[in-house]
Order: structure tokens, then sequence, then C-alpha cells
């Protein structure tokens, strides 16, 4: 696909133009990897003093931890463009350029840049996720794994939906609206636990108004051969990242009305 | 069928008005007012292939509105729009393939990459096949110069040299059509003159379509024949310079350098603008007064060292006819 | 003393104008203390929670404490000297006939009690106020245990400002250093999360690391002062703590000064 290629493209000449500071580029990666570290450490307090958590194992819930992180990781590097769209784009006019060019606007934005440092993050759920897979459980099937590979796509799919509805809404605002790293960063946060940990009001609000549950939990559910605590069907649950698509899918529609907003009142 | 036909193009902007403070800042959450600004009252024009043509207007006058509706990245309020065949803002990606946009003061070329990698990623993003871009990129790259710039960083050159690479980027895709929004904006003399230098080139021997808008009166000079002058969002002429010359100031200067002190000189038909020591400058009307009868009769009656005649300014025409039309600055 | 109190005084209410964002923050805020919260009342439902050493109701007041101070920790260096060492206007501040240390400290102090204060006030309202009016005291902010718990509350806290603003100093000292925000703003942060309690209150974590937990200076930022608020520290132990915040202020202060003295005469050879 041509908008495939495109991305890649950009993507490469983003990786360059970062690589051009290597120093700052390690610092903040290795920050971020710290920081990912610091939280699955405090996790792993927490079970060492009380040996368990209703019934689930360290092990599983570092998968839980690890998937999270790992959607959220590859979102937020991907969607960099559409983070800082209000003061990079909006505010500066720059989307005139976007627009004067042959391709959707949502592609070039999406090309703005991948943002490296995230790979701190990534690697971190990346290393958690290879230790704690085998001490989850012993007998991975193929459809387990699909499903936590479903997880990540739902997941990945879903944050970058919410990046694009923040990006959609400077079309309006101009800058960025800080509830919505409430959405991002604590929907990660608390995505990184099972959803049945929580009082039953925060785990619906996580599952029907701000999907999350969808693409972190129920998938990862299925995949550690487990059954819902909180009673979804288990046919359903290796299916539930679709959600995440349709969000995106969702997103995408609002964007497209930002755009022809944006072209109907000028810059 | 002309190449860029505008009919009636017009753009009404709403602007929110606040009322400064606390108060008007609760209060505007509620309420909110409206301004409405008419950037645009019927603009038309037309524009064969090939031509090159000067828009020139006041601030605030429409020259930029005009040409993001002409680009495609603004939809007008009402009016109809044809170029080649695509209304621009409907048939946006279509269309921009085919334009290629200068904005003087913004550049389109990534700051921290070396400037053919930007050329490179264009070409990706134009879609351009790799055998057509080499010898487009080859011909641009010879026609302005620009061999030792390539491998810098974009954000390493000077404003001359960027604004060079910057119409270089804006003809990778070979478009027929070429707009120019204030391009020689804070350049050096050299690099306004090589700018219309490549200006005049593309439009003459590759017969680019240039839209040219400026408030250097000399790039005006230099490239347009015709020009469009835009006030308060409505065409004010559509003409060629010289008819405007002769229809707003037709007046000509003749400096004198004379011999000994500049005498008193009384007869009808001239205007003495300014008089100083030996020299002495005139206005008259070549209508009613020829210049070779003038200066005849000048230097008949004294000892002249030096004359020569003078057409006013252009930019005391263009301001000459803001003036007739009330269309300062908004 | 004068000039340092009326910049002082200048900080504070310019950072005070910035109420839209102290809002914003305070969703996040609330977000956040309501999660840890409910984790760690989930891990309490497990039957070794009898062993735990500091009670859920103790540890439900000091996740709203961490969340309604926050604006406290010393996370990044003051503003205004990653604007000065960006500009390369570092120099000009040893024009002014003021020492620099307790020029830039008066500076920080301020920024960080300013930025609290609203977030504080906003989260007494939530936590302290409006919880256990809904009838959730158990998962609100309760509040001290006691008179002299609430009245030990306050003198550490005071020492907070002072040992936070140290901390801010040294990441001062960094920027100025490595003549750039970035290295500075971003390394620190990590330890401070940790060490202070915010990340999981102190207590919590493994037994055998509690001794070095409670001595070493972030200690002083977060954990002791809302232990000594919960009754977790009390009598001598309290007075232990406090001590060692007094302790880590003086050392921390005097360090500071000492390398900022030199990273500015290396400016002065550089011509920075």
């Amino acid at each position: 696909m041509n908008g495939l290629r495109l991305y890649l493209r950009y993507a490469r000449a983003s990786v360059r133009m970062q690589m051009l500071y290597p120093g700052a580029f390690l610092l903040l990666a290795a920050t971020q990897f710290l920081n990912t570290l610091i939280s699955i450490a405090a996790i792993w307090a927490l079970f060492d003093r009380f040996g368990g958590l209703s019934g689930w194992r360290f092990a599983e819930v570092a998968v839980f931890f690890a998937t999270a992180n790992l959607s959220f990781g590859v979102a937020d590097a991907i969607n960099r463009g559409f983070d800082v769209f209000g003061p990079q784009f909006v505010k500066t006019g720059d989307f005139d350029r976007l627009l004067l060019r042959p391709r959707t606007a949502a592609l070039q934005v999406l090309g703005f840049e991948l943002r490296l440092t995230r790979i701190g993050r990534l690697a971190q759920a990346l290393i958690v996720l290879v230790i704690a897979l085998p001490l989850a459980h012993g007998d991975w099937t193929l459809a387990q794994g699909l499903s936590l590979a479903g997880a990540v796509a739902g997941g990945v799919a879903l944050f970058s939906a919410i990046l694009i509805l923040q990006a959609t809404l400077t079309f309006w605002t101009i800058d960025n609206l800080e509830a919505v790293n409430v959405v991002t960063y604590g929907g990660v946060e608390a995505s990184q636990y099972p959803l049945d940990v929580y009082w039953r009001w925060l785990a619906r609000f996580l599952i029907f108004i701000v999907p999350l549950g969808c693409v972190t939990y129920f998938p990862v559910v299925y995949a550690l051969g487990r059954t819902d605590p909180l009673g979804a069907p288990q046919a359903l649950l290796p299916f539930a990242p679709v959600v995440g698509f349709v969000f995106l899918a969702i997103a995408l529609w609002a964007w497209s009305l930002g755009v022809r907003r944006y072209r109907s009142t000028g810059s | 069928m002309a190449q860029i036909i505008a009919e009636g193009l017009s753009k009404t902007f709403r602007v929110a008005e606040r009322d400064p403070g606390l108060i008007g800042a609760a209060r505007g959450l509620f309420i909110r007012r409206h301004r409405e600004i008419e950037a645009l009252r019927g603009v038309s024009f037309a524009l064969e292939a090939g031509e090159l043509l000067g828009f020139i207007g006041p601030n605030g006058a429409g020259k930029s509105t005009t040409i993001k509706i002409l680009s495609g990245i603004l939809t007008p309020t009402s009016g109809r729009c044809e170029i080649e065949g695509l209304t621009p803002w409907r048939d946006r990606i279509r269309h921009v393939a085919h334009i290629g946009v200068v904005f003087g003061q913004r550049s389109q070329l990534w700051w921290d990459l070396p400037v053919v990698e930007g050329f490179d990623l264009l070409a990706a993003i134009y879609r351009l096949d790799p055998a057509d871009y080499r010898r487009t990129l080859d011909r641009m790259v010879g026609l302005m110069r620009l061999e030792r710039l390539l491998d810098q960083p974009v954000r390493q050159l000077s404003l001359g040299q960027r604004m060079r690479c910057e119409i270089a980027a804006a003809l990778l895709h070979r478009p027929r059509i070429l707009f120019l929004d204030e391009p020689t904006i804070g350049l050096d003399a050299t690099t306004k003159l090589a700018v219309r230098d490549i200006v005049r080139t593309l439009n003459r021997e590759e017969g680019v379509t240039v839209l040219l808008t400026t408030h250097d009166m000399h790039d005006i000079q230099a490239l347009a024949e015709r020009v469009i002058v835009i006030g308060h969002g409505r065409i004010l002429a559509d003409t060629s310079i010289g008819a405007m010359r002769a229809q707003i100031l037709s007046e000509r200067r003749l400096h004198v350098r004379f011999g000994g002190p500049a005498p008193r000189l009384d007869f009808e038909g001239i205007e003495v603008r300014a008089c100083e020591d030996d020299r002495l400058e005139l206005a008259f009307d070549p209508q009613r007064t020829p210049a070779a009868a003038l200066i005849a009769r000048i230097s008949a009656a004294h000892a002249v060292a030096d004359i020569h005649v003078e057409e006013p300014l252009i930019e005391e025409v263009i301001a000459r006819f803001y003036d007739l039309h009330d269309a300062q600055e908004a | 003393m004068g000039p340092y109190l009326s910049l002082f005084a200048t900080q504070f209410q310019l950072t005070l104008q910035y109420r839209t964002a102290a809002v914003a923050g305070f969703v996040t805020q609330c977000w956040w203390g309501g999660l840890k919260i409910a984790v760690l009342s989930a891990f309490f439902a497990t039957s070794r929670a009898t062993d735990a050493p500091i009670g859920l109701t103790q540890l439900v007041s000091y996740v709203w404490l961490a969340q309604g101070l926050l604006a406290l920790q010393p996370w990044n260096g003051d503003p205004a000297v990653a604007a000065a060492v960006r500009t390369g206007g570092v120099a000009l501040e040893r024009l002014r006939p003021l020492d620099t240390y307790w020029w830039w400290y008066a500076r920080s102090a301020s920024t960080l009690i300013s930025r609290a204060l609203p977030r504080a006030a906003l989260m007494v309202a939530f936590a302290g106020v409006a919880l256990p009016l809904a009838g959730l005291g158990p998962w609100g902010l309760s509040p001290p245990a006691g008179l002299g718990a609430g009245l030990a509350f306050l003198v550490s806290l005071v020492l907070v400002v002072a040992l936070a603003a140290t901390v801010v100093m040294l990441i001062n000292v960094l920027i100025v250093t490595t003549m750039t925000a970035r290295g500075a703003n971003t390394m620190v942060a990590p330890f401070v999360i940790l060490l202070s309690g915010s990340e999981i209150p102190l207590p919590l974590l493994p037994d055998v690391l509690h001794a070095f937990l409670f001595v070493q200076p972030l200690a002083g930022v977060m954990d002791i002062p809302f232990r000594i608020y919960v009754g977790d520290l009390t009598g001598p132990m309290a007075a232990a703590g406090v001590g060692l915040q007094v302790f880590w202020t003086v050392v921390l202060a005097l360090v500071g000064r000492r390398l900022l003295a030199r990273a500015m005469q290396r400016l002065e050879v550089q011509g920075g």
C-alpha cells in the first residue's frame, strides 16, 4: 500500500532526525525505562508483602502490566504528531502546509514523528512480558497467543483513537486539554491491574465508557486461561479488542469533521 | 477555455467576540457573540495557461484569502472556481497534485533534514516516478544553483538559500501552476534578482502559469504584465501596469541640472516639485506638453548641464490608486 | 532578608495566577489517588493483610495527602533557571548584589508553595470534606491522629518545603553544570517518585529496606510527614523523622551551595 510505504519513509526520516542527538535520546529512553521499571517493582513489592490479589498471581498481573504498557508505548510512539497537533499545527497555521500536499492529512500528521524515546517503556514492557509469560501458565495455546496479540493490537488502536480525538478537539480549543492525560496515562495506570480488582462502578466505567477493559483486560484474561471474575461470557473474551478498532473508526470520523471545519474557518 | 476561472468568490469569517477580563471570559462560556468579517466580496477573474499575474493590494485586502481558496485549503462562502476542470476545495488531493505553492515566510522543508533528503521525501509524497524525479531535480539544481546546498540541513541555510530551495521543492512535481505568496520578502537584493530570474524563466520557457502576490513593486515591474489590484475584498483593477500608470498618474518628471543657480521657470504645463542650488525637478503631463518640446524650450532659454526624464515610481502609482479607491490598509 | 522575601512574594503571586492549571491537575490527581486506593484495598482483602506494618485507613489518608501535596515534590528544576541557561543569561544572575543560592532558593521555595496551595485546598475539600459527607469517610482523608500528630505534622510540613527546595536547588545546579535542562529534569524524577513514597507508600516496601528508606533524604519530602499525620510515626520516632528532615536540609543546602559556587566559577571561565 502506497500509504504504508510513505509512512515508512516518514518514519525513517524521523528516526534520522532524532539520532542527531544521541545523548538526549539515550537519556530520555533510559528514564522511560526506569519509570516503567519502578512501576512493576512497586507491584512486585505489594505481592511480596501480601502474597496475592483477588486470586491473581504476580506473574499474571505482570502480563496485564506488560500488555497495557506495550499497547500504550506503541501508540504513544506512533501518534506523536496527533499529541502535539494543537500547538504544532493549529496554533501556527502549519496545517495549511499539509493540506497543500496530495495526501490525506491524517497520514501526514502520523508521519510527523516516530517518538523513539518511547522505546524505554516498550523495552521494559517486553522484558516483563517475556519473563512473565512462561511463569503465568505452562500450556499456551495458539488461541491464547492470538488473543494476547489481539489485546496489544486493540490497545494500540484504542490509545491511538484517544490521541486522535485529543487532536481533533484542538481544532476548536487550540491547546490540549489536560483532561485527556487522565484518560491516556491514567488509563494505562488503571490497566496495569486486572479490572476485577477495582470497585464495580470503576470497572464498568473502564469497560463501557472508555473501553480500556475491552482491549487490556478481557483478551488477556482469555490468554491466561482464566475465566472472567466479572462474569463476561468466555467465548466473547478474545474478540473484545474489536471495540478498540471501532473506537478508532469513530475517532477518524470525528477527525474528518474537524478538518472540514478548519478548511471552512481558515487559520 | 481559461486554465484558472474564479467567479464571484466570497468569503465571510465569523470571529468570536469576547469581552476582556475575567467576567467577560465567564460570560463567554454561555453567550457567544460573533462578528462577521467579509474578507472577499465577489472576486472574479480568469487566467490563461502560461500567463503571469501579479496580485497586489494593501494588507488585509484579501490576497492570502484568495490564494488559500485557489489552492484548495479554504472553502469559500459562495462563488465558483475551476482550475483545470477541478474545484480546488472539493477535489483537494487531485488539485494540489498539480499546483505548486510557495509561502514567503514559511518553509515546507524539514528543518533538521539535509535539503536533498527533504526533496526525496517530497518525491515520495507526490508519488513521483524515480526517473522523472531525478531529471527534474537535476534541472532545478542547475537552474537555482543548489549543488552546494543539497547536503546541508535546512536550518543551516541563509534565508536566500532557503528560498531557492523552497521554490525548487515546490516544482519537483512539475506543476503547471505556481502560486507565490510574497516570495521575495526579507531577501537581499542579489537573491531577489535571482528569484525573479527563476520565475521569469519558468514562465517564459516552461510555460508555467504563475500567480504572484507581493508588496514589492519591483517584482511586479520585473515580471508581471498583468496586474490585479484587490482592496477590501474586491477587485479594484485588472489591467496592465502601463495602462494603470497612464490612467492614474500620467505625469512624468523632468530633472534638470543647470550651469548656474536654477532659474525660476513659470510657464504653463509644468509644476515645480523641487528646487535646490543648481537642480530643478518638474512634473508635467506628457499628453499636453511633449517632453521633447519642454526640453527644447528650457535648453533654449538657459544653460543646461544635464537633463533626464523619469516616470513616477510604481509605488507612487499604486499609492495614488489606493487613495482613489480608499483602499488603505484595513 | 528584604530582597529575598520580596522575591518570594512576587513569585508566589505569579504562580498563583495559574488557577486553571490547578483545577485540571486536580482531576488527574483524584483519578490517581482513587486508583491507588482501589488497588491497596484489594491487596488488603488478602489474608496476609493483618501482618502489614500500617493499616488501610492510614494508607488511604497517606495517598490523598500525597496527591494533594504532589506539587511540593522536587521533580524539576526551576524553569527560570532553565530559561536562563538556554538564553545564556546565567551570568547575569551574578550581577545582582545578592547571594545566588539564596536568591534561587527563595524563588524555588515560593514556586513550590504557590503551586501546592490551590491543589492542596482542592484536595482537602474533596477528600477531606466531600467524601466523608457522602458517607465515604474511610475512603477519604481522615483527620490527623491526634492533636500532637497534627502539630508535629505542621512542623514537618514546613520542613518539607525547606528540604524540597534544597533538592530543587541541586537540580538547578545540575542544569547549570550541564548547560541544559533536559537531563536534569528527566533523570531525577523517577528517584524522587520512588524514594519519597509517591509511587508506593514506603512502609509497604520490603521490610529489609525500611531502615535505609527511613534515613535517606527523600523520605522527608513525603513519607515522614505523612506517617506522622496518620499516627504511624509517634513519639521518639516522629522526633527522629523531623530531625532527619532538618539534618538533610542543612546537608543538602551546604552541598548545593558548594556545587553552585563551583559551577558558577566554571561558567565565568567559559563565558557562559
